[in-house]
């Protein structure tokens, strides 16, 4: 993946985790990892969760946290 | 096949619920109290002779025709201004009455020319039919005096005559054959509210005038039609009547334009259409229409219209005629080799939100089943995505709460970055009404739109926002209902769920939330949000109305929920008069998001991780179904562009020019093997297509769309298809030769599997639609006719969801190189990106988009009115006109997107909201100067387009 969409992808990520941060009920990181795996297909999840084994720069800690419990989808295409 | 005439009853039914009974005629009647005798004759059959009353109107008992007598009463009062009482008598036909009847018409006739032979409307006058209803055979008076019929009398110029007025493309207007009923003032005012026309002059010299006697394409008139309909003459009449003559049958159909939905008797002879009338029975629109239902439908016979599938190797070649058999073939090996090449989640479908639901669910069916992936998505993403999202979230289902009648009860009207005369011109006209009775209006937009105030309607608030600040706003809001004490708690605890309420409550409350904080970030007086908010939680009913104004923004999701709190907080849902409603852009938006075009879920919003859902279209289908989510619309492009993504079939919308960040777009569309779009025509996206399927227009097919209001109404095969094929068996012909062997006879079938697969659309078929006219989804067991309104007792996700909506600003900020904020709209005369409403004489009204900009933004730059200004961003540039008004506040900029040569969408970026990818359309930081013409961008674009459209002669196709 190319470093443009890897940068939209953690834009992305850093504005869902923006969201989910504000919220109480239920906890905001198991949230969004919901969220991913409910919109993100797993081509997408699999590049962010590449990009944080790689440091996963740029993301907020929130949404690092969440990607992070992105386990690999089964079937994906990686 | 008949031609539909609906019963006039003259006035308008009484919305009383006690009933009174009289006798007419010696028959007996019941009927509501408040109805006119006029009407009550009618409900037992009996015509009453008149000629200034019809049903759409009150009445105004001018003509003095529908005179009648009541048994010991004094004279003969008019039947349409007298309303019935309990146990009176009435005659409608005595000796009397019929020589006053035959006196009036005398008199008419004596100032109406006598050309019924060689009149547009001999066969479907009123005039000419009363004429024959009281006997009149004789004019005694002659044509010797004054009078409007002659240019010249005994060889003088006649000052009283006026020339036919044919500057309105659509319908002429003959003052000689005039007979001053007022119906056509009275239908401006009453039903679309615009006020366009008056009486001048008094007595004999009554004229009908648009504006100040000026001709109706220079008025104020926005060519609804309403005034041709209710014209008894020929006074007002379509051209189209005018060329061809009277149709000899019809059939009722459902618009292809917004999301509104009206209905029309689409009036035919042979196969060639005379004119569309809206149906008065139309849940949606009661007879009323707008200039592109009613006028713009020109397009299904234009020129430019390509009926022959077309096919070329690469984009730089032209095409070449080919059978349609060579033409799915093609299409299918390269999808198939794509696949093959790059993995099965290579290749994905666009459904469109302007075909049927029938043929988005076989689009979408064909990436399920055929390519066993959810890449699917609809042009709903690029609108109200965040609809969807936000409003299953806060009630469970993604959908507007009311119908539009709704409105009719409603006491206080948020619009909220919506447009609705312009956008959904038949519903503004029906708010206006309601408004013009007294309910109050407050209206959030950048704008001042025209609600803000037009004739007899004035906004009771206008908070002018800076664009992009919406959550701040419904956050703000809620600040003052929640910390003045306005919260509905009786409703909020029984209804939504408590703890997440308190959380609520706790953040809104907060200081950073009032609108004293927030005034510098708004633009906006605290006194008026302030104002805003009592005046939604205390008013009454309250109705919030809003449109892509609120969701094409990053936090478009958030503002939706935002909105959903407000509702919740107030107790304005689950009853007339209330809800959240968004105005849907397209006329099928709603329905292809119901037919599963998401590539998260399956039709009826089953997310596709949803084992038992995904089992049961596996049953059906004879496949197993990919459970993971699919690729959205802008990630298709993104992977497009990283080379994942390569073949795409597109049905019905031009990408190219509605998407943001055109250059990404074509930059996507130029890296895959395989584009295949279907449409009417040669539109922006075909520049990079390797197949062309000819579409169908909703002239020429059966199915169904879904408006705003969750209705679902037929849309009806009037002609037979152009281009050979509905576009449903276009796509089944793809989808045989992808070897999924679908064997569909008709619309009607498609819908039975929708019905048997879908729990919100179990009850619905053709029959039981024929049979209704039309029905609000959920129909099932639990709702077997539908449900008007939603959520009534509890809402469908149990407990309503209060989210919090911390306000994030956009990342498009202004600064010193864009200082400006553009944000787009629309316009009444055009459609979406205008392919249709282009090829139509409706372009006479908007013939190019043109930028709005504030005087003193304009005058800082030296830009005058009408000249061509440079918009640039961080993503592209363009030129237009521009036009200094100030409708916009200072810094803000404002342009429409009809136009391809202007290409608006060169401008906006591809920020999008963060739940939905929703790309962020309404908010662009630009700057604006003044330049010669054209960019260069915009010249490459034009030889690119002329390129692309290159089609080799037949011949060659041949050999």
């Amino acid at each position: 993946m190319s470093h443009d969409s890897v940068d939209k992808l953690v834009r992305m990520a850093n504005q869902i985790g923006t969201f989910f941060m504000a919220q109480k009920h239920p906890e905001g990181v198991a949230s969004m990892t919901d969220h991913l795996r409910k919109f993100w297909d797993p081509h997408m999840r699999n590049a962010i969760l590449a990009h944080v084994d790689h440091g996963g720069a740029g993301l907020d800690p929130i949404a690092m946290e969440a990607v992070k419990r992105l386990k690999p989808p089964a079937g994906a295409d990686g | 096949m008949t031609l539909i005439k609906e019963i006039d009853y003259g006035t308008p039914e009484s919305p009383s619920v006690k009933s009174v009974t009289l006798t007419i005629d010696g028959k007996s009647v019941t009927v509501p109290e408040g109805t006119s005798i006029m009407r009550a004759a009618m409900e037992v059959g009996t015509e009453i002779p008149k000629l200034c009353a019809t049903d759409s109107i009150k009445a105004f008992g001018s003509c003095r025709l529908c005179v009648i007598e009541v048994e010991g009463r004094n004279g003969t009062p008019a039947s349409c201004t007298t309303p019935v009482a309990p146990g009176i008598s009435v005659k409608t036909q005595t000796p009397r009455l019929a020589a006053i009847r035959r006196g009036v018409m005398e008199l008419y006739i004596s100032d109406h020319p006598l050309d019924c032979l060689t009149c547009a409307a001999n066969g479907d006058c009123e005039l000419q039919d009363m004429a024959g209803a009281v006997g009149l055979r004789d004019v005694r008076y002659g044509y010797d005096g004054a009078n409007h019929v002659f240019a010249r009398n005994n060889g003088e110029v006649n000052f009283d005559w006026k020339p036919k007025d044919e500057s309105n493309p659509y319908f002429s207007y003959d003052p000689s054959k005039c007979i001053v009923c007022n119906r056509c003032v009275r239908a401006c005012e009453e039903v679309q509210g615009t006020f366009a026309l008056t009486i001048s002059g008094r007595g004999f010299d009554s004229r009908v005038s648009p504006g100040m006697d000026e001709a109706f394409m220079e008025s104020e008139c926005v060519s609804c039609g309403a005034c041709v309909q209710a014209c008894p003459t020929a006074t007002l009449i379509e051209k189209s009547v005018v060329a061809v003559g009277q149709p000899e049958h019809s059939e009722v159909t459902t618009c292809a334009y917004c999301g509104v939905g009206c209905t029309f008797k689409a009036e035919m002879r042979g196969e060639e259409v005379v004119r569309m009338v809206p149906w008065k029975d139309g849940k949606a629109n009661h007879g009323h229409s707008c200039i592109k239902g009613r006028f713009a439908y020109g397009y299904a016979q234009h020129g430019d219209r390509i009926l022959n599938p077309m096919i070329r190797e690469s984009i730089d070649q032209p095409w070449r005629v080919v059978s349609w058999d060579e033409a799915v073939g093609f299409a299918a090996d390269r999808l198939k080799a794509a696949q093959e090449k790059y993995g099965k989640n290579a290749v994905g479908v666009i459904t469109s939100s302007r075909c049927t639901n029938e043929e988005s669910y076989l689009v979408q069916k064909l990436a399920r089943q055929g390519f066993r992936n959810n890449n699917t998505d609809t042009c709903a993403r690029v609108c109200h995505s965040p609809t969807g999202y936000g409003l299953a979230q806060a009630f469970g289902t993604s959908a507007g709460t009311q119908d539009f009648d709704s409105v009719d009860d409603a006491d206080v009207i948020l619009v909220m970055g919506a447009n609705p005369t312009d956008a959904h011109p038949v519903f503004g006209s029906h708010m206006k009404k309601r408004l013009r009775e007294g309910a109050k209006l407050i209206v959030i937009d950048p704008r001042r739109i025209d609600l803000v105030k037009s004739p007899h309607i004035k906004a009771d608030f206008h908070l002018p926002l800076k664009p992009g600040t919406n959550v701040a706003m419904v956050t703000a809001l809620a600040h003052v209902i929640v910390t003045e004490n306005l919260v509905n708690l009786d409703f909020v605890k029984s209804r939504c769920d408590w703890d997440e309420f308190q959380d609520w409550a706790a953040f809104v409350a907060n200081d950073r939330y009032s609108p004293e904080a927030l005034e510098s970030v708004l633009g906006v007086p605290a006194a008026d949000i302030r104002g805003a908010a009592r005046l939604y939680a205390t008013g009454g009913n309250g109705a919030i109305y809003y449109g892509l104004g609120v969701t094409e923004h990053s936090q478009g999701s958030t503002s939706v929920m935002g909105i959903a709190n407000l509702a919740m907080a107030t107790g304005n849902l689950g009853r007339r008069g209330v809800g959240v409603n968004p105005l849907r852009g397209q006329n099928n938006v709603q329905g292809s998001c119901d037919m599963g075009s998401f590539p998260h879920e399956l039709p009826g919003y089953r997310h596709v991780s949803n084992d038992a859902a995904r089992q049961a279209f596996e049953k059906d289908w004879g496949v197993s179904l990919d459970p993971e989510p699919g690729l959205r619309i802008p990630n298709m492009f993104d992977a497009a562009i990283e080379g994942t993504f390569k073949g795409l079939y597109v049905q019905g919308e031009d990408i190219l020019q509605s998407d943001p960040d055109t250059r990404h777009v074509s930059r996507a569309l130029a890296n895959m093997d395989i584009v295949i779009v279907q449409d009417l025509f040669l539109v922006e996206t075909a520049n990079y297509a390797h197949v062309f399927l000819p579409g169908a227009t909703f002239l020429e097919k059966d199915g169904t769309f879904t408006n705003a209001e969750r209705r679902i109404q037929r849309v009806t095969k009037v002609m037979s298809p152009k281009n050979g094929y509905a576009d449903w068996e276009v796509t089944q012909l793809l989808a045989n030769k992808l070897g999924l062997n679908w064997n569909y006879a008709n619309a009607s079938e498609i819908m039975d599997e929708i019905a048997r697969l879908t729990p919100s659309f179990a009850g619905v078929s053709f029959k039981r639609l024929a049979e209704a006219g039309s029905l609000q989804w959920p129909v099932n067991d639990a709702s077997p006719d539908g449900m008007p309104i939603m959520h009534i007792e509890s809402f469908a996700r149990g407990k309503g969801k209060f989210v919090i909506t911390e306000y994030v600003p956009t990342e498009e900020k202004v600064g010193p190189r864009f200082p400006l904020l553009l944000t787009t709209g629309r316009i009444l005369s055009q459609y979406n990106v205008g392919a249709q409403t282009r090829r139509t004489e409706n372009s006479q009204w908007h013939p190019e988009d043109v930028l709005e900009i504030h005087p003193h933004d304009a005058e800082d730059r030296g830009v005058r009115e009408g000249d061509w200004v440079k918009v640039a961003s961080r993503a592209g540039e363009t030129t237009l006109r521009a036009k200094i008004t100030d409708r916009v506040a200072p810094g803000v900029v404002y342009t429409t997107f009809h136009h391809p040569t202007t290409q608006a969408n060169v401008v906006t970026t591809d920020n999008s909201d963060w739940a939905t990818n929703c790309p962020e359309y309404k908010v662009t930081a630009v700057q604006v100067s003044t330049t010669n013409g054209p960019t260069d961008w915009q010249h490459q674009y034009r030889e690119l387009t002329e390129q692309s459209r290159r089609i080799a002669s037949t011949i060659d196709a041949a050999e």
